[in-house]
């Protein structure tokens, strides 16, 4: 795929990962535009693009759980760019959350699989139909490798991961004829700050290691893409490990 | 919620000269509201800023509190192609604004040796370059920039408003604060070529009579010392002169683009070496310098910017070179008057003693404003030092007798200048502590250094 002039929503953009896809599809000659629920931060972000690569980027407000605000959030965008429209959207929002609270407390997990798999469903609604209807587009979503398996550590996020990465998976079952690419990414360690300061990373990739992953898997139009490459055959021992056994292990 | 120093990370921190080592507690926050929630829930513990951490010694460590990482505040803001003012966040590196202005025609108006070095971090040392003697320090081209002070209020300040915060944050060490957003000014550029000029010396005299004849006719001065010469030699050197390349020039005529610095590949230096290998590494250079032109005491030749300014960059990591105990790097200035007997002084000392450095670098700097400044006017010379037994007790004979030249050291280089001497100086300390009391009255931002020096 070439990526220049192609105008692209990147939702989520203060995070790291984001921020260096952003670049990245920049670099690409693509219009970036930006959205995140740190308004103030997501206009340092606009401006950055726009200085770095002599564009005009813009910066839009988004809340995952605000489902409301979705549609007109795409429309807003698309308009503002004129005769560019939209050509892809980027799903980068999540949130690892509280395990140990949300274990108790409800409400941290909802919270939890609204910033990692509702809010998604409900912005790609939009945002499928569109592309679908445009007869075009490509929609790249950030999940994990958390969601391959359920794990007592992390097992509300990683189920929501695992929730989106079906979704995904679906939405390109339909979209596949309309030509319209949808890529689910599953970085395993990155070096931003859901990671940072955490005890038992290892294999810690840089952000913009992976986003240059992301951005070759696009031009190359894949379905999937484990980031760093290596991660596809960890989870694959991971996952056959029998479940009477995984059951009883400290992860 | 997560709590306000739930992502942090401990563990041991240096500077570049990988001495001192402290248990730090490291956070690196990603926003700016987590940076002034930081400072405003400091209550009794110390903060400190860090760039790239490329001071050699204790500037940017911390085991009191929380060293507050600013990388991640790498965003530009705005830029006029017209006159080169560009605003941009404290954490941009010099490798980035060149990476994006360069092409345009645009340059940071004074580099160091290395370009891996943040803005917030050129500030707070205020920096100096090859063309000191012309251009003066990094924030001669800084207009303004915003602080986060104790109270968590940002004050943006300039030589006009806040003038007081202004001169004290300059060459400040990130004790008055942290710088947030920054005014600079570029420089344009019509190459990113140098024509330099090299001229042997045969020893102190004659470098420094060189300077006198020929720094006002070049924008580069600098001369590398051997260290190893004595007696009638002592101070033996090659005199290193640098001009910009015009853009029309013949000797540029054949690049596509005399704007582009190619790509270059780092090499790793992935363990700790012996300590020979860097010193046989710049020792072969100087001699192959030398000595191989032995005809002609004058050399000519061109040079990219990166070669010229940052020949070090090319290595990665290469404070490694200098072994596991680490190394620190001595850089003094002496006031034009007593220069030349303060240098003969230092280089025989060091050589005499065995602690060679085996090249220094030497440098004379024009006038500088600045309270905490380190240049002014005068001879500079740069030592490295390998850390090894009896160290500590010949820095504090060298304290003495720099004292005694009304000498001053390099606090971005410093590990162990004592609160005393530091004091003698820095003669506008007494300025910069009112202006500490008056912003930061609890001591909030301290390091290692500055707990060394007593400054609070
Ligand atoms: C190879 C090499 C060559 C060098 N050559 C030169 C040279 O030619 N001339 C020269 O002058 N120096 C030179 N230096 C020293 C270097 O330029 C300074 O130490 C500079 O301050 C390093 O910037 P940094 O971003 O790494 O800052 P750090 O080392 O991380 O921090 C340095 C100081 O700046 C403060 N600081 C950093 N960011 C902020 C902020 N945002 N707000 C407030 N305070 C802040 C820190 O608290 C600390 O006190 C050289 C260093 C190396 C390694
Ligand atoms: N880091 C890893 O090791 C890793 C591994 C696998 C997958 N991932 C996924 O990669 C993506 C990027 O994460 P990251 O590592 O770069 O961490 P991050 O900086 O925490 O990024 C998360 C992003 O989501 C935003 N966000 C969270 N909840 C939101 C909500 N309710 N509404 C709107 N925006 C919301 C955050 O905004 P704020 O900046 O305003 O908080 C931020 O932009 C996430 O989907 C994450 O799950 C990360």
């Amino acid at each position: 795929m070439d990526l220049k002039d192609k105008s692209i929503l990147v939702l989520g953009a203060t995070s790291s990962i984001a921020r260096a896809l952003a670049e990245e599809l920049a670099k690409q000659g693509a219009h970036v535009h930006v959205a995140g629920r740190n308004l103030t931060e997501i206009e340092r972000i606009a401006n950055d693009l726009s200085v770095r690569y002599q564009q005009q980027s813009t910066a839009h407000s988004f809340q995952a759980a605000d489902f409301k605000s979705h549609e007109t959030l795409l429309n807003q965008v698309e308009s503002k760019n004129g005769k560019h429209g939209l050509d892809g959207l980027v799903v980068a929002f999540g949130e690892l959350g509280d395990q140990i609270e949300a274990q108790s407390e409800f409400e941290q997990a909802k919270s939890i699989i609204d910033s990692n798999f509702t809010g998604a469903v409900s912005i790609l609604t939009h945002a499928a139909n569109h592309f679908e209807k445009q007869g075009h587009g490509f929609i790249i979503g950030i999940a994990s490798v958390a969601g391959d398996r359920g794990r007592q550590s992390n097992y509300i996020y990683g189920s929501a991961k695992g929730a989106f990465a079906l979704f995904l998976q679906g939405l390109r079952n339909r979209l596949c004829k309309s030509g319209v690419q949808v890529i689910t990414v599953k970085p395993g360690f990155v070096d931003t700050k859901m990671t940072y300061g955490r005890q038992g990373m290892f294999l810690v990739a840089s952000p913009e290691a992976v986003a240059q992953d992301i951005v070759k898997a696009l031009k190359a139009n894949k379905q999937v893409v484990y980031t760093p490459w290596f991660w596809q055959w960890i989870m694959l021992i991971i996952k056959t490990i029998p479940e009477p056994i995984f059951m009883k292990m400290k992860m | 919620m997560q709590n306000q120093w739930s992502a942090v990370n401990s563990g041991p921190l240096t500077g570049w000269g990988r001495y001192p080592v402290v248990a730090a507690k490291t956070v690196r926050p990603e926003n700016w509201s987590a940076v002034d929630n930081y400072v405003k829930n400091a209550n009794s513990d110390a903060l400190i800023a860090r760039g790239m951490g490329r001071s050699y010694g204790d500037a940017s460590i911390n085991d009191n509190g929380y060293t507050i990482l600013l990388e991640r505040f790498d965003r530009f803001i705005s830029f006029d192609n017209n006159s080169g003012d560009l605003h941009l966040e404290s954490g941009v590196t010099l490798d980035e604004i060149i990476n994006v202005f360069a092409l345009r025609g645009w340059f940071p108006a004074v580099v160091p040796g290395t370009k891996y070095v943040t803005v917030g971090g050129a500030i707070a040392a205020d920096i100096h370059g090859k063309n000191h003697h012309r251009d003066g320090s990094f924030c001669n081209f800084v207009k303004a920039f915003t602080v986060i002070v104790a109270s968590g209020e940002r004050v943006l300040c300039s030589r006009q408003e806040n003038s007081d915060l202004f001169w004290a944050t300059v060459g400040g060490m990130g004790l008055t604060g942290i710088i947030t957003d920054v005014h600079m000014t570029l420089k344009p550029i019509e190459s990113v070529y140098v024509e330099k000029t090299e001229i042997k010396a045969k020893n102190l005299d004659a470098v420094m009579s060189l300077f006198d004849e020929h720094e006002k006719n070049y924008q580069y001065s600098v001369a590398w010392i051997d260290c190893l010469a004595r007696g009638n030699d002592l101070g033996r050197s090659i005199l290193m002169l640098g001009n910009s390349i015009a853009k029309g020039d013949e000797r540029i005529k054949h690049l596509s683009n005399p704007l582009s610095l190619k790509e270059k590949r780092q090499i790793q230096v992935p363990i700790d070496s012996p300590d020979w290998l860097l010193n046989s590494f710049t020792m072969g250079t100087f001699n192959s310098l030398f000595y191989a032109k032995q005809m002609s005491n004058h050399h000519e030749g061109i040079a990219d910017f990166e070669s010229y300014f940052f020949p070090l960059d090319a290595i990665g990591s290469w404070n490694r070179l200098y072994g596991k105990r680490g190394f620190i790097q001595h850089q003094t200035v002496f006031p034009e008057e007593t220069s030349r007997e303060a240098l003969k002084t230092l280089l025989t000392m060091s050589s005499e003693n065995g602690w060679g450095s085996f090249l220094a670098v030497l440098k004379r700097f024009g006038p500088q404003d600045g309270w905490l400044s380190f240049p002014r006017p005068g001879y500079t010379l740069t030592l490295d030092i390998a850390v090894k037994d009896g160290l500590f007790e010949f820095l504090k004979e060298l304290e003495s007798v720099i004292l005694n030249y009304g000498g001053r050291i390099y606090l971005a280089k410093d590990a162990f200048l004592s609160a005393e001497g530091f004091r003698k100086m820095y003669p506008r300390f007494n300025d910069w502590q009112k202006v500490k009391a008056k912003y930061d009255p609890k001591n909030t931002f301290s390091s290692h250094l500055s707990q060394r020096l007593e400054i609070r």
